[in-house]
């Protein structure tokens, strides 16, 4: 995917195995994993003769973003998928936050009473 | 008339699942045993909506019978043909009996109904959380990558802090964003990770899954977000304490205050209401240390929810 991200123009399967030089992959390994990509909607492939050619359905960045938005929970739609470690907060409520980290910095090392 | 007494004592059991699971967010307890006060929150929400579908079909079921759930599974034999005619052929003198069958028509296709709504919308929360999770799989697969900083976790390249992990039976995945790796320290990721695992280990998705389900189904009732708000935190602070074992308060603490006033992606406006507070909340907890409940008060916690399940499944049965 990396490989077909940082080109521009559709590839073979024959031009991706031979941007993979460090990887000795057998060339069905690279056709199947572009079959996979393809039937996943991540890549995109059309006709060139006998050959598909084969070009990234989005962005990298597009598909980083989607992550992101549904990790951060900001498309709206709330599901039970995951468990964030916590949320970011604002006004008052950081304001609180702030001065309990300066407590326990200033503290220098502070409670250990919590067992 | 057991029918009657059935649906009186099953409607009580729904009453005070309600009245109680009102008055929980209230307590000061739950915060220290949030072990003990989830599984009453489960209780609560098990036994109330048994009872409440377990009154309305015992209503629609007419006279005595072996509980509700044996004569919903022999549905025909208590409503013989006979009752069906009945009003039909003896016409306005007996309009009292023909309003008695639809009045239990009515109170047992209500019951029916609120029964399938509520698998129908389980069924639905679990789908969503695995078609989501499916997703999240497939593009970390393409996007994530490791970080020596932070075994055993993927790590996706964006600015933000966002920290969150993906539970299941075959992968468990903790996902950590460059911008988390950027803002805390050694010790505070070890913190997260630890919280993360512990959500992991436990299963914390199950706990909070059905809760998410309600207020999907009741958008509307401020006590289902009420209390999904609650189970949520509570998983959180369970998570917390299990993050705490062999380590640090202070990492973990501020762990959570730099990620929390990281502020770098401003949420729309209201997407963070139903967590107001939660945040301060847990950082306090960790700061004045309350004792846990003592042995014989959490042992009671839980002995009156394992009771309130049982009553209720044992009028549904016998």
């Amino acid at each position: 995917m990396e490989i077909l991200w940082e080109t521009d123009a559709p590839l073979t399967v024959r031009e991706v195995s031979a941007r993979l030089t460090e990887r000795n992959l057998a060339h069905t390994t690279v056709m199947t994993v572009l079959d996979r990509l393809a039937k996943k909607g991540f890549a995109k492939r059309q006709r060139d003769g006998r050959a598909w050619r084969y070009c990234p359905a989005a962005t990298r960045e597009t598909y980083v973003t989607e992550l992101m938005l549904t990790a951060l929970d900001q498309t709206g739609d709330r599901t039970a998928a995951l468990t964030r470690f916590a949320q970011s907060v604002s006004g008052v409520e950081a304001e609180v936050l702030r001065d309990a980290l300066e407590v326990l910095e200033s503290n220098g090392g502070g409670d250990e009473g919590s067992g | 008339m057991k029918g009657l007494a059935d649906a009186a004592l099953l409607a009580a059991l729904a009453m005070g699942s309600v009245l109680g699971a009102s008055a929980l967010p209230q307590a000061g307890w739950p915060r220290r045993s949030p072990a003990a006060a989830i599984l009453l929150w489960q209780a609560f929400g098990l036994a109330g909506g048994l009872a409440a579908v377990g009154a309305l079909v015992s209503l629609g079921l007419p006279g005595d019978h072996l509980g509700v759930a044996h004569s919903l599974l022999h549905l025909g034999a208590c409503f013989p043909g006979a009752a069906f005619r009945f009003p039909v052929a003896f016409g306005l003198v007996s309009a009292l009996p023909a309003l008695l069958l639809v009045f239990r028509m009515t109170c047992l296709a209500a019951g029916l109904a609120l029964l399938a709504s509520l698998c129908w919308v389980l069924i639905a929360a679990s789908a969503a959380a695995l078609q989501a999770r499916r997703r999240q799989r497939a593009l970390l697969a393409l996007l994530a990558h490791g970080d020596p900083k932070v075994p055993g976790a993927l790590v996706v390249d964006y600015p933000t802090a966002a920290a969150y992990c993906l539970p299941g039976l075959r992968s468990r995945i903790v996902v950590l964003s460059v911008g988390t790796l950027e803002l805390l320290g050694r010790g505070e990721l070890a913190a997260v990770l630890a919280h993360e695992h512990a959500h992991l280990r436990e299963r914390h998705d199950l706990v909070v899954l059905p809760f998410t389900a309600l207020r999907r189904a009741f958008p509307h009732s401020a006590m289902c977000a009420e209390a999904h708000r609650a189970v949520a935190l509570l998983v959180e602070m369970l998570a917390d304490d299990r993050a705490l074992r062999g380590r640090p308060t202070r990492e973990l603490v501020s762990a959570l205050v730099r990620f929390g006033t990281a502020g770098a992606c401003p949420a729309p406006a209201g997407a963070l209401a139903a967590g107001e507070g939660d945040m301060a909340a847990r950082v306090a907890r960790l700061l004045q240390p309350v004792r846990p409940l003592p042995a014989a008060a959490s042992a009671a916690v839980c002995l009156a929810a394992g009771l309130l399940v049982a009553a209720t499944v044992a009028l549904l049965v016998v």
